[in-house]
């Protein structure tokens, strides 16, 4: 198990209701563990609609979860 | 070189100033503002989002790669962030070179990838207070796919 932090952003951050929070898991990449809480919270966006980045970089759906590591699932873009 | 966020409205004039270059002949600005309809609903506000540390980052490497893809001699872009009204600017994007070809180019580039790329999100809101993050439906006419 490790403990990650997870900021939300705009859809995602209404849909669960906190800008960010720490998360105990046992998923090993982004893309487990956005699975894992995409049902728990019942997100209505599809990991292949979104970006993932960890440490404040982009990252990869398959990275290895490091404990500590801070992560932020990134809805489509809007800017402009 | 400068990719901003800033929650306080735009002054183009006071940006513009920050790129003077007696080499440059031509200055490019692009000024993005708020439309008050959109698909057909009246739009009353909007709130922009942005994850900043990376949407900055994002926003200096847009900048980096119009510098190294045109001859321009200076280039910045700012978005807003916080809950606007029509009429309000949005985003501003500015390019000075010494001929007006590459001011352009640059210009349109920086704020097309800008859009595409940096994490910012926009939530409109209707008259009669229905609301809609941009970009993110999952259903309905505009989920994607499901349009013409």
């Amino acid at each position: 198990m490790k403990t990650v932090r997870i900021q939300y952003f705009a859809l995602l951050r209404e849909q669960r209701g906190v800008s960010e929070e720490s998360v105990t898991t046992g998923a090993g990449s982004p893309g487990e563990l956005y699975r894992d809480l995409r049902k728990l919270h019942r997100f209505t966006l599809p990991q292949d609609r979104l970006r993932v980045a960890i440490n404040e970089a982009f990252g990869s759906w398959d990275a290895e979860l490091r404990d500590g590591d801070t992560l932020v699932f990134i809805p489509p873009v809007a800017g402009g | 070189m400068s990719f901003t966020l800033t929650d306080t409205p735009l002054d183009p004039a006071a940006l513009m100033r920050g790129l003077a270059d007696v080499r440059a002949g031509a200055c490019v600005s692009f000024e993005g503002r708020v439309r008050n309809h959109s698909e057909g609903s009246r739009v009353d506000a909007l709130d922009y989002e942005a994850y900043g540390p990376l949407a900055r980052t994002e926003g200096e490497r847009i900048l980096a790669e119009a510098r190294e893809r045109f001859a321009i001699l200076g280039a910045a872009c700012v978005h807003r962030t916080g809950h606007l009204v029509p009429g309000d600017l949005a985003v501003w994007v500015g390019v000075c070179s010494a001929h007006r070809g590459p001011a352009f180019e640059a210009c349109r580039y920086i704020i097309d990838e800008t859009k595409a790329r940096v994490p910012i999100w926009k939530k409109e809101h209707y008259a009669g207070g229905a609301t809609e993050w941009i970009n993110c439906a999952t259903r309905g006419p505009h989920a994607p796919g499901a349009g013409p």
